[in-house]
């Protein structure tokens, strides 16, 4: 169903972070970026239909204050809004959020410093655009800041403060539709928002004792990865739980959707991409999902995976200490 | 090593060790013991420490599992040493510490720490003779990960799909193959002071002799195989101590200081000289105190001689 196509190479191996690897297919300049974090940097390549011409480009973390040592990047992930794109990077100093092709920063948001400084980590992670004006990014301390981004310019501002996880984010997602955001933590809990003028809270998925480490949403139905290597499909009016997949022997790093097909993809520490597919029975509204496709990049633990084009007839991936992305295509 | 105020040091809540900072750490342990080695053979150690810590800490099937590594460790430490109830009264101090202050975490804070340790180890592929020979390692450098075996504990073998209805009854079940060839754990390894850990993280390591030797031997016995040539030399006049050379000659130990290439060196610097960070300076400070008070013993067995110098000290 898919067959392996050029890997794009990357100036810097990727960490072992969750939803290590983000995408923008741009149809009409026929280019993909694809972005990785390393460190206290970034990889971003750009690559042409094929992979034969790639360019590169590497983005480092400001660095907060004048402790000196370099500030780790948690996640770098594009924001896609009607107007204009963003690439928002986390780190354990803050959020910088720059033009699509990381050209230019255009917004510096630092995290609180809290004196004494805490023996917890403290760091920013989980980026997702929502309702088309805002972008949200979690913290450690399980606080989700909502910024408002006009059309254009810089004049961002943290609009919004969501208090509701006890434990650090881990990743957000977001649909237009009957629930907006959703939001996962460190613990497992899942917390479901509606956005008008506010975010307002529609409902709380408790944990059942794994990290959800990657949330996706899509028709109504919410796609959440676990660390032992569960997936788990849950209404997103009300919670209720739909599906429970064995999918993968390790812990899940990344789960994308296709919204045009309802596509699903796992990535994890396994080794193994899964791809599966979602759907909702017109009889009985009942949700399924079904197996596909395996691929294995061999010996290598995934941290990013990605579907590269709206229907899911392609999927990239990257993993620990591998300085490539590796691309699969359908046939 | 495991003196009170050295381990409190560690404990306190830091920053990530530069790789700077890490190697002038071992290097200060290394030599407050009666071991001396000249800059190849302490690189050459210290590289092969660096891989296998890296492969135990990548394989770990659940992030909680490098604590069971650590208490892997100390475990084998006891056995050296329990007849000196001093050093063993530390050890097991310095366990009750871990198992206060890491017990509670949970998995995600672990996966945490473990995604921190791997950005470490970033990068580094030194090829390690004995993982290249027990195929743990491919020849670029490249750990070897299975795709059978039992899954970590919590984790279900892949397959199954249940769906459910609005009400949450169980309406459908399908499988599937997801390419591996896994199966059930056994039982959860013990993360108390005593208890069986369960956690044998494969070096599939062969000794010379059939018999099965206590694990202690066992990790010496390894440690003295990556270490290649393990020469004991007659100390001259009253200097205590033994000089340790990893290369098979004196002249293939200066051979290979000079030809190292320069993206690998340490530079090890000077301790008074440093800018680090205070916590840094602390520990060297404490590490300063350390001293070897007793006179080693001159033998020519090999292993043995290692876990003599241990008890020693």
């Amino acid at each position: 169903m898919y067959r392996k196509e050029r890997s794009v190479p990357l100036k810097s191996s990727s960490s072992a972070l969750y939803n290590n690897l983000s995408v923008l297919p741009l149809r009409d300049k026929q280019l993909t970026y694809f972005a990785a974090v390393h460190g206290s940097s970034v990889s971003l390549a750009s690559a042409a239909p094929g992979g034969l011409s790639v360019s590169h480009r590497q983005l480092q973390a400001k660095e907060g204050g004048p402790a000196g040592s370099a500030s780790i990047v948690t996640q770098a992930s594009w924001c896609v809004l009607p107007s204009r794109v963003l690439l928002v990077l986390t780190s354990q100093k803050g959020i910088q959020m720059y033009e699509s092709d990381g050209s230019i920063m255009v917004y510096w948001h630092a995290l609180d410093v809290l004196e004494p400084p805490p023996a917890q980590a403290v760091f920013a992670r989980g980026i997702a655009a929502a309702s088309g004006r805002f972008i949200c990014v979690g913290t450690s301390s399980g606080l989700v800041l909502v910024f408002d981004v006009p059309s254009k310019g810089t004049n961002i501002t943290l609009s919004e403060v969501l208090e509701e996880h006890r434990d650090s984010i881990t990743d957000i997602t977001s649909e237009d539709g009957a629930a907006d955001l959703v939001t996962a933590d460190d613990s497992g809990a899942l917390c479901v928002w509606k956005a008008k003028e506010e975010f307002s809270l529609l409902t709380r998925i408790s944990a059942f004792g794994w990290t959800c480490s990657s949330v996706k949403l899509w028709n109504g139905v919410i796609a959440a990865g676990y660390g032992n290597g569960q997936i788990r499909l849950y209404e997103a009016t009300g919670g209720a739980l739909r599906a429970t997949v064995s999918a993968h022997a390790r812990w899940i790093y990344a789960l994308d959707l296709a919204p045009l097909t309802g596509k699903l993809l796992s990535g994890a520490e396994d080794s193994y991409v899964q791809i599966w597919k979602l759907s909702r029975s017109p009889d009985t509204g009942d949700i399924e999902i079904e197996h596909c496709h395996s691929e294995c990049v061999t010996d290598t633990q995934l941290c990013g995976a990605r579907f590269c084009d709206p229907e899911g007839n392609s999927f990239a991936a990257t993993g620990y200490d591998l300085s490539e992305i590796v691309r699969y295509g359908q046939v | 090593m495991f003196n009170k105020k050295f381990m409190e040091e560690l404990f306190k809540p830091q920053e990530l060790y530069s790789k700077k900072a890490l190697r002038t750490v071992y290097d200060r342990l290394a030599h407050a013991s009666i071991m001396r080695l000249n800059q190849a053979s302490m690189d050459k150690l210290y590289d092969l420490m660096t891989m296998a810590f890296k492969y135990q800490v990548l394989l770990c099937p659940r992030p909680k599992d490098i604590l069971l590594v650590t208490f892997n460790h100390l475990d084998a430490i006891k056995d050296f040493i329990r007849d000196s109830p001093n050093i063993l009264n530390q050890v097991d101090e310095t366990f009750r510490q871990l198992i206060d202050m890491y017990s509670c975490l949970s998995a995600g804070e672990f996966q945490l720490i473990r995604q921190t340790l791997l950005i470490f180890f970033q990068d580094m592929h030194i090829r390690v003779s004995i993982f290249l020979k027990d195929k743990v390692q491919n020849s670029n450098g490249r750990f070897v990960l299975p795709l059978s075996g039992p899954v970590p504990w919590g984790t279900e073998v892949p397959g199954l799909i249940r769906m459910f209805n609005c009400n949450g009854d169980e309406v459908k079940r399908a499988e599937f193959t997801n390419g591996g060839n896994y199966i059930s754990p056994q039982r959860e390894g013990s993360f108390d002071l005593y208890g069986d850990r369960k956690l044998h993280i494969k070096f599939s390591i062969k000794a010379e002799n059939a018999a099965p030797n206590p694990l202690a031997k066992e990790e010496l016995n390894f440690l003295a195989r990556l270490m290649g040539g393990l020469e004991i030399k007659k100390p001259n006049g009253s200097e205590p101590g033994f000089r340790l050379n990893l290369f098979t000659t004196d002249e293939d130990e200066e051979y290979a200081a000079l030809t190292r290439p320069e993206e690998l060196s340490y530079k090890v610097i000077n301790i008074q000289a440093t800018q680090d960070q205070q916590q840094n300076e602390e520990l060297a400070r404490i590490m300063g105190e350390f001293e070897v008070t007793d006179q080693p013993r001159q033998s020519t067995s090999r292993g043995d001689d290692l876990l003599a110098m241990m008890d020693e000290l």
